[in-house]
């Protein structure tokens, strides 16, 4: 009889943990509704709502290809990049054909996430074949080349269809009633605004519910097996190329999915290092690292106290990299020292004993 | 025909002959042994049959199909499973889902069923949890099947292994000393589990060991590799009273 209780109670154990992600999210979104009703958020914290669903997003993408897959991605902006330029530049052309934003924004993320998941696949398909750090070099550089191939690109639209450059605008020789819409190193302009905080929680959650049900899979137990021993997978009939492939591109499609979002979150979409850049890509990595390695809900909560952290620290925004740096070395060595490693289990085991009696009282 | 028919089996790394005219020929429901001394080629012989090396000449048929050169994957499907030496588990999962990684191409659904959790998925997790429960029941390690595959003891690793391998529902069950590092207890169940899984699941089994008394307690019959060569080869009793074979091992 204890038996059979336990067992259920195990099983039911990752969908427990399933549900506790997806509500904090909400508790979270209802939580900041509220404070915004009230009036109690200031406006800098009201702007940081969407960036947040955003980095997010990005933070459990990545940990879809760093802790579940296993390898290091080092281009992550770059889907990004990826994601906000081809959906911006959608939204751009469809403002006036298609005028109901729900619609138009809807396949403004479909075209996201695709083209980002296809530059996922391109990459994948001669990278992942590889063993070693190859994929971390490979990505590294895709993140820069996309963001500094934006920077050059300048597309218009007239009559005529549509013009490409990489000189200038004039280059474009449109005709007199022609748009410019990439703008080279200017980006694109105008995007419509149709990113909200209600819409970033349902991307997120949208995100979250895609991530977590692969895991919990028959490919993402393949995906670990793969992360875990690939000679093993291999020898057991797991298609080793097929399943890498699966993960990383729709790991990239998601960051594609946080790019659509905060693109049309901003009148004015570059392609700056700031936010496409190498330093974007390692601080996805340092949300992920902080949150724990394949922890997807350790993943959101470092991605929302890293960013809410210097912030609200306003002041000290000159020593966000410092701070960034310690919280690092002391999380780094709150995860992995052994001592530290001792010490939780030992808290652990305190707390199982108690819940391990409290049922037996029960059953008694 | 015989399940597993090996001819002129060959390979060379450099200028080192690792494997050299190798022919075996195994019978459906037989218990065979690989042995020989270190160095001998034994896992070669295994890395060969498995596809993670091609060899430079010489056909395997299993079952009458040809799988020489193959890949690994195409092998496992064509029905040849296998352990490891050093043991290679899923360490960061669970016992059960260790099982069910390798239960992945009997029991199928897509991706897209996956993620939205339609009603085939529930049906094919429902039977994969039982096919891999009554596995585990086989090695008397369901009552560890939410532990992780990395916390359970070396002697229960080696047992989990041979259970994932079988979760592949192949012919030919291939293991590399699976005695290796075991106590003579933990070596004696082993030899019972082997008889079992060899009666219970009608299985073809080849192994290397160097543990003589699993070998002359439980193999009908033997293959002695000696410098990449076969030095002898014949029943059990047989094979072990050969000079030749006592010398490889012994010494003069």
């Amino acid at each position: 009889m204890q038996k059979a209780f336990m067992t259920k109670l195990k099983s039911n154990k990752t969908l427990k943990s399933n549900l506790i992600t997806f509500g904090m999210v909400i508790i979270a979104y209802i939580l900041m509704e509220i404070l915004m009703a009230a009036g109690i958020l200031s406006n800098l914290l009201k702007g940081l709502l969407v960036p947040l669903c955003v980095y997010a997003i990005l933070a459990v993408s990545l940990n879809l290809t760093v802790g579940i897959l296993g390898e290091l991605s080092l281009g992550h902006a770059g889907f990004m990049c990826v994601g906000a330029f081809s959906s911006a530049f959608f939204s751009k052309c469809m403002q006036d054909v298609i005028p109901i934003a729900g619609v138009r924004f809807t396949l403004a993320i479909i075209i996201g996430a695709l083209s980002a998941g296809l530059f996922g696949i391109l990459i994948g398909i001669p990278v992942l074949r590889l063993k070693g750090d190859y994929l971390a070099i490979v990505t590294l550089a895709f993140g820069e080349i996309i963001k500094n191939l934006v920077n050059i690109l300048y597309v218009g639209l007239d009559e005529n269809g549509f013009h490409f450059s990489t000189k200038s605008s004039l280059d474009l020789n449109l005709s007199e009633n022609g748009t410019v819409i990439i703008q080279g190193a200017q980006g694109i302009t105008g995007t419509p605004h149709d990113s909200n905080f209600t819409i970033g929680i349902i991307l997120l959650l949208l995100t979250l519910f895609i991530v977590l049900n692969l895991i919990h899979s028959r490919d993402g137990r393949a995906i670990m097996a793969i992360r875990d021993n690939t000679i093993a997978a291999e020898s057991v009939g797991i298609n080793i190329t097929k399943y890498k492939l699966m993960a990383f591109s729709i790991s990239a499609a998601l960051a594609g999915l946080a790019g659509v979002l905060y693109a049309h979150n901003l009148s004015t979409l570059t392609a700056l290092p700031k936010n496409f850049g190498y330093n974007m890509s390692i601080m996805i990595l340092v949300f992920v690292v902080l949150g724990g390695i394949g922890n997807i809900r350790g993943s959101i909560i470092s991605a929302v106290v890293l960013t809410l952290l210097p912030e609200l620290l306003r002041g000290l925004n000159d020593y966000r990299m410092l701070i960034y740096a310690i919280v690092l070395i002391v999380m780094m060595l709150f995860n992995w020292a052994p001592a530290c490693i001792q010490w939780r289990e030992k808290i652990a085991y305190k707390l199982k004993k108690k819940k391990i009696v409290k049922i037996n009282g029960k059953e008694a | 025909m015989a399940l597993l028919e090996i001819r002129n089996l060959g390979i060379s790394f450099g200028g080192l002959r690792a494997v050299d005219d190798f022919n075996v020929e195994i019978e459906k429901g037989c218990l065979y042994g690989l042995i020989g001394p270190n160095g001998a080629g034994k896992t070669t012989v295994f890395n060969l049959l498995t596809g993670v090396y091609k060899p430079s000449e010489g056909i395997i048929h299993l079952d009458g199909q040809d799988i020489t050169g193959k890949k690994t994957i195409e092998i496992n499907r064509a029905g040849v499973a296998r352990t490891f030496q050093n043991i290679r588990l899923f360490k960061d999962l669970s016992v059960a889902d260790n099982v069910k990684v390798g239960l992945h191409n009997h029991l199928e659904y897509n991706t897209l069923e996956g993620i939205l959790r339609l009603p085939k998925y529930r049906a094919i997790e429902k039977q994969m949890q039982e096919e891999a429960m009554e596995l585990l029941r086989v090695f008397e390690l369901d009552g560890e099947a939410d532990t992780l595959a990395s916390n359970l003891p070396y002697g229960k690793q080696r047992k989990l292994e041979i259970a994932r391998a079988l979760a592949t529902k192949p012919k030919l069950l291939l293991l590399d000393e699976p005695a290796a590092g075991m106590n003579p207890n933990e070596t004696q169940e082993l030899m019972d589990i082997i008889g079992f899984v060899r009666e219970h699941f009608d299985m073809t089994i080849l192994l290397i060991e160097h543990d003589m008394r699993l070998v002359s307690g439980i193999c009908e019959e033997l293959t002695v590799l000696n410098f990449g060569r076969v030095l002898c080869q014949g029943k059990t009793a047989d094979v072990l009273n050969n000079p030749e074979v006592i010398k490889a091992y012994l010494g003069e």
